[in-house]
C-alpha cells in the first residue's frame, strides 16, 4: 500500500474519532439555552421537562435579592418581561450579580416551580463598555 | 485635538483608499512611479494615524472629558498607569489602536522589502492599505473615539476595576499585536498568488513575521489566561469563553503552519495547505474580532452589542471569498513536488501533527458557534461548555504532544529500525517508567498519568538532541561545555529555538494535567476559628481566620479578610484576600464591588483564597479555598515558550539564506542518512 493512502486511512481514522467525540459530547453535554418563558411554554408541553438541565439567560428582578451568608445561598427571581421564575442558588455570586443584570443560571427547573442555579454567571452591560452619567456624582449600575 | 484627531481619519481613509488602488495598478502594470506612490501613501497613512493616536492619547491624559470616548473609560483619580490602557479599553479606542499597530507593522513591512520582491510588494501593499483603510473606515462611519459628547461632565466614569490589573495593560496589546501581525504573512499571500510568484519567494518574506504573530500570540494567550486567573476569581485560568477560543483558533492554525512550511521549505510538499493556513489564520483573526464585538455569541467578556460587528462579518466574508477563490485559481501550478514515501518518516509525523491542529481548531470552532447554529438549524439555542471542549481536545492535546517528541527526531522519507532505536530507546523508557511509578503511586487519574508520562517522553528527546549536539562540538572543535551549548543554540538558532518551545509546551501541559487534582472548599469562620484542608500530596493546610479590616486605598475603599495558614503544624504566612469597592474623585462608589484574590504560589501547587463576604457586617468571613496543583508550571512554561520563540526568530546577522531543499540541514537524523 501506498504511504499516501495509509496516511489518508490514519487521517479518515482520526476524523471518525473525533467526529464521534464531537457528536457525544454535544449529546452528553449540551445543554439547552432557554429564555423564562420559552422554559415555561416548554415544562407546560412537555412535563418531563422538569429536573432537565438547561441555561436560562435571564434579568434579575430589582429588589428580588434575599443572600443567607451563613448557608451561602441566594434567592432571586429571573425574568425576561414575560414569565419569571423564581431561583435558587447555592454557592458564591460573582461581584457582578446586582439587581437588575443580566444572568446566565445553569441549573433545572423542578416541579416545585423553582429553578435551581448550579452555576449562576452575571453579564454586565458595563463590564468593559461603560456610559458616562449626566453628572460626575450619578453613578449608574446597569 | 478632537478636531485634529478626526481630521487625521478622514484624510487617511482617502489616502488608504488611493494607495490600494494605485498599489494594485502598479501591481499589474509594473510601473515604478505607482508602487512609489502606493509605498508613500502607506507612511502617509501611518503618520495621519499615528497623529490621531497621539491626540486620543493627549486626550485621555488631559481628562477631556468632552470626548464621550475619555468620559466613558477614565476619570480624574484614574492612576496614569491604567490611563494609558484606556486607550485600548473600549472598542472605540481599540480599533484606532488595531488600525495605527496594523499600519505600523505594514508600514515596516514595506520598508523592510524595499527593492526586494519588486513583483510581490505593489499587492502587498496593496492588500494591507484594503485592509487599514477599512479599520479606518470602521472608524470613521460607526465607531469614532473622537465622537464628543455633546456636555461636559464633571468627571468621566473611570475605568471597570477587573481591568485596573497590570496584566491587563500587557495582555490586550500582546493578544492584538499577534492578531494584527497576522495581516502581514496573509498579504504576501495573496500576492503570491494574485502576481503567480508563487516559488518560496513569499515563504522566504514571511518566515521571521510568522514566528513573530506566533509569538504574540503565545504570550497574549497565556497573559490572558494569567489575568483570568488572578483577577476574575473563580479558580481556573482556561474557561472555555468564546472569547478565549477566538484567541485560540489564529494561535492553533498559526502554530500547524510553522510546521507544515517546513515540509513546503525541506520537500515542497504542501503548497496549497500552507497558503490555506495563513489565510485561514488570518480570517480566524478577523473572526475573533467579529465575535469579540458583535454580541452573537454571549460571553463574559465581550464589548458590548454593536452594529461594528457587522462591519467585521462582511469584510471577513469579502476576504475570504477572495482569497479562496484566489487560491482556487492558482490550484493546478501548486502541485507537489514530492510524495509522501513512509508512514514512518518525518514527514508523515508532521502531516499528522497539522491534521491534529487543524481538527482541534474545527472542534473548538463547532463547540463555539454551537449555540448559534443549533438555533439557525433546530430553532432552539444548544450550548456546550467545558465538559465538550475537554472530552475532545484531551485526547487530541496528548496525541499532538507525543508527536511533539516524534517530529523532531524521526528521520525524512522513511524512518529505519536503526534510526527510531538510536532515538526513541530513552525517550520511550522514561515514558514507561514514568507512567508505570504513577499508577504504581495510585494516581487516580488516567489522562494525567498520559500527559505526565508523555511530558517525560518529550523532555528527554529534547535533552537528548542537546546532550548529542554539544558532545559532537565539543569533539570536533575542542569548545567547552558551555560554549558548545551556546554555538549550538546560536547557529542553529530555528532549530534549537524550536526545542526550548517544545519544553514550554511540555510545561504547560503538566500544568494543565495539574488541574485534573484541583480541590475546592468554602467555608464559614469567625475570627479564631480555624479550617483544614488536605492538597492532593497529603499536606495538611490549617487556616485560621484573623478578622476582617476596613480601610481607603488609593481610588477605592477595601475590606480585607486575613488568614493564617499553616502546613503539617508548621506556619506558614498570612494571607489576604480583599474586596474592593472603587470610588470616583466626588467618593462615591462606582462599578460593582470587586475580589482581590489571595494567591500563595510554589512549583508544586498554588493556595488560592477568595473572601466571598462577611456574614451581615460581622468579622464572621466567608471563604472559598481552592488548592490548584501545579500552576507555576503554566506561566513559567509560558516564559519558556515565548524565549523559544525569540531564539527562533532572532536575526542571525547574517543575509537570509535561500530557501532550497538543503538535506545538510535535514536535522542530525538526516545527516547521518544523508
Amino acid at each position: 500500500m501506498k504511504a499516501g493512502t495509509k496516511f489518508i486511512i490514519g487521517g479518515v481514522l482520526v476524523l471518525a474519532t473525533v467526529g464521534y467525540l464531537m457528536a457525544t459530547g454535544i449529546k452528553e453535554t449540551g445543554v439547552y439555552y432557554l429564555t423564562p418563558s420559552e422554559l415555561a411554554t416548554r415544562v407546560e408541553a412537555d412535563r418531563s421537562f422538569y429536573d432537565v438541565g438547561v441555561k436560562m439567560g435571564a434579568r434579575v428582578v430589582t429588589g428580588s435579592i434575599t443572600r443567607d451568608v451563613a448557608t451561602q445561598t441566594i434567592r432571586f427571581r429571573a425574568t425576561d418581561g414575560q414569565h419569571t421564575w423564581p431561583v435558587v442558588y447555592r454557592g458564591l455570586a460573582p461581584d457582578t450579580f446586582t439587581d437588575e443584570v443580566d444572568v446566565v443560571l445553569e441549573g433545572r427547573l423542578q416541579s416545585d416551580g423553582v429553578f435551581h442555579a448550579t452555576t449562576l454567571l452575571a453579564k454586565c452591560g458595563s463590564r468593559y463598555e461603560a456610559v458616562p452619567a449626566r453628572t460626575g456624582t450619578e453613578a449608574s449600575s446597569s | 485635538m478632537t478636531d485634529i484627531g478626526n481630521i487625521a481619519l478622514w484624510i487617511a481613509l482617502l489616502i488608504g483608499l488611493w494607495g490600494s488602488a494605485v498599489a494594485f495598478a502598479a501591481g499589474r502594470s509594473r510601473r515604478a512611479d505607482l508602487a512609489l506612490s502606493a509605498e508613500r501613501s502607506m507612511f502617509a497613512v501611518w503618520g495621519l494615524l499615528a497623529l490621531a493616536s497621539a491626540a486620543l492619547m493627549k486626550a485621555l491624559l488631559a481628562h477631556d472629558f468632552s470626548i464621550e470616548y475619555v468620559a466613558a473609560y477614565t476619570s480624574r483619580n484614574l492612576p496614569v498607569f491604567y490611563t494609558w490602557s484606556a486607550f485600548y479599553a473600549g472598542q472605540k479606542g481599540s480599533l484606532l489602536f488595531w488600525a495605527i499597530v496594523l499600519a505600523t507593522f505594514s508600514a515596516a513591512a514595506v520598508l523592510m522589502n524595499r527593492g526586494r520582491y519588486r513583483e510581490l510588494m505593489p499587492y502587498v501593499t496593496a492588500v494591507l492599505l484594503v485592509i487599514i483603510t477599512f479599520f479606518v473606515a470602521v472608524m470613521v462611519f460607526a465607531s469614532n473615539p473622537f465622537e464628543k459628547l455633546g456636555f461636559l461632565p464633571q468627571d468621566g466614569r473611570g475605568l471597570n476595576p477587573q481591568l485596573q490589573n497590570p496584566g491587563m495593560v500587557i495582555h490586550p496589546p500582546m493578544l492584538y499585536l499577534g492578531y494584527i501581525s497576522i495581516a502581514v504573512p496573509f498579504a504576501f499571500a495573496v500576492a503570491a498568488l494574485v502576481s503567480g510568484k508563487l516559488d518560496t519567494g513569499w515563504l522566504q518574506a514571511i518566515r521571521r513575521w510568522t514566528i513573530m504573530s506566533w509569538l504574540f500570540l503565545s504570550v497574549g494567550v497565556v497573559l490572558g489566561m494569567w489575568w483570568a486567573y488572578v483577577e476574575l476569581g473563580w479558580g481556573g485560568y482556561w474557561a472555555w469563553d468564546p472569547v478565549e477560543n477566538a484567541s485560540l483558533m489564529p494561535w492553533l492554525t498559526m502554530t500547524a503552519f510553522l510546521h507544515s512550511v517546513m515540509i513546503q521549505e525541506k520537500r515542497g510538499m504542501l503548497k496549497k495547505w500552507n497558503l490555506g493556513l495563513i489565510i485561514g489564520s488570518f480570517l480566524l483573526s478577523i473572526f475573533g474580532t467579529f465575535i469579540t464585538r458583535s454580541g452573537v455569541i454571549s460571553s463574559v467578556h465581550s464589548f458590548a452589542q454593536s452594529n461594528v460587528g457587522w462591519f467585521f462579518l462582511g469584510f471577513l466574508v469579502l476576504a475570504g471569498v477572495a482569497s479562496f477563490a484566489l487560491l482556487a485559481y492558482r490550484w493546478p501550478v501548486l502541485a507537489a513536488e514530492a510524495r509522501l514515501e513512509s508512514m514512518v518518516s518525518r514527514e508523515a509525523a508532521f502531516l499528522f501533527n497539522n491534521l491534529i491542529f487543524l481538527v482541534i481548531t474545527f472542534s473548538v470552532f463547532w463547540g463555539t458557534l454551537f449555540p448559534v447554529l443549533s438555533e439557525a438549524v433546530r430553532g432552539t439555542k444548544v450550548t456546550v461548555g467545558p465538559p465538550f471542549f475537554n472530552q475532545v481536545n484531551i485526547p487530541l492535546g496528548l496525541l499532538l504532544l507525543f508527536l511533539t517528541g516524534v517530529g523532531p527526531l524521526i528521520a525524512w522519507r522513511q524512518a529505519s529500525t536503526a534510526n527510531l532505536r538510536r532515538q526513541f530507546l530513552w525517550p520511550v523508557a522514561g515514558m514507561l517508567v514514568t507512567g508505570a511509578l504513577l499508577a504504581v503511586l495510585r494516581m487516580s487519574d488516567v489522562w494525567a498519568i498520559a500527559a505526565f508520562a508523555l511530558a517525560v517522553f518529550v523532555t528527554v528527546t529534547v535533552a537528548q538532541e542537546f546532550v548529542r549536539g554539544t558532545l559532537a562540538r565539543h569533539r570536533q572543535y575542542g569548545e567547552g561545555w558551555l560554549l558548545a551549548v551556546v554555538r549550538l543554540v546560536g547557529r542553529n538558532r530555528r532549530r534549537y529555538g524550536g526545542y526550548v518551545v517544545h519544553l514550554g509546551m511540555v510545561m504547560l501541559f503538566v500544568g494543565f494535567a495539574g488541574m485534573a487534582f484541583k480541590s475546592d472548599t468554602e467555608v464559614t469562620l469567625k475570627p479564631g476559628q480555624t479550617t483544614e484542608v488536605r492538597s492532593p500530596y497529603g499536606h495538611v493546610y490549617r487556616f485560621t481566620h484573623q478578622g476582617i479590616s476596613q480601610y481607603e486605598q488609593l481610588n477605592r475603599f477595601v475590606s480585607a479578610a486575613s488568614l493564617d495558614v499553616y502546613r503539617d503544624g508548621k506556619y506558614i504566612g498570612v494571607m489576604k484576600s480583599e474586596k474592593r469597592q472603587h470610588m470616583d474623585s466626588m467618593g462615591q462608589p462606582t462599578f460593582e464591588p470587586s475580589t482581590e484574590v489571595a494567591i500563595r504560589s510554589d512549583v508544586r501547587e498554588d493556595l488560592y483564597i477568595i473572601f466571598a463576604g462577611s456574614v451581615q457586617g460581622t468579622e464572621e468571613a466567608v471563604y472559598r479555598i481552592t488548592i490548584n496543583p501545579l500552576v507555576w508550571w503554566v506561566w513559567y512554561g509560558g516564559m519558556v515558550l515565548a524565549l523559544g520563540g525569540l531564539i527562533s526568530m532572532w536575526p542571525t546577522g547574517r543575509a537570509p539564506t535561500p530557501v532550497k531543499r538543503r538535506a545538510d540541514q535535514a536535522g542530525y537524523v538526516a545527516r547521518v542518512e544523508a
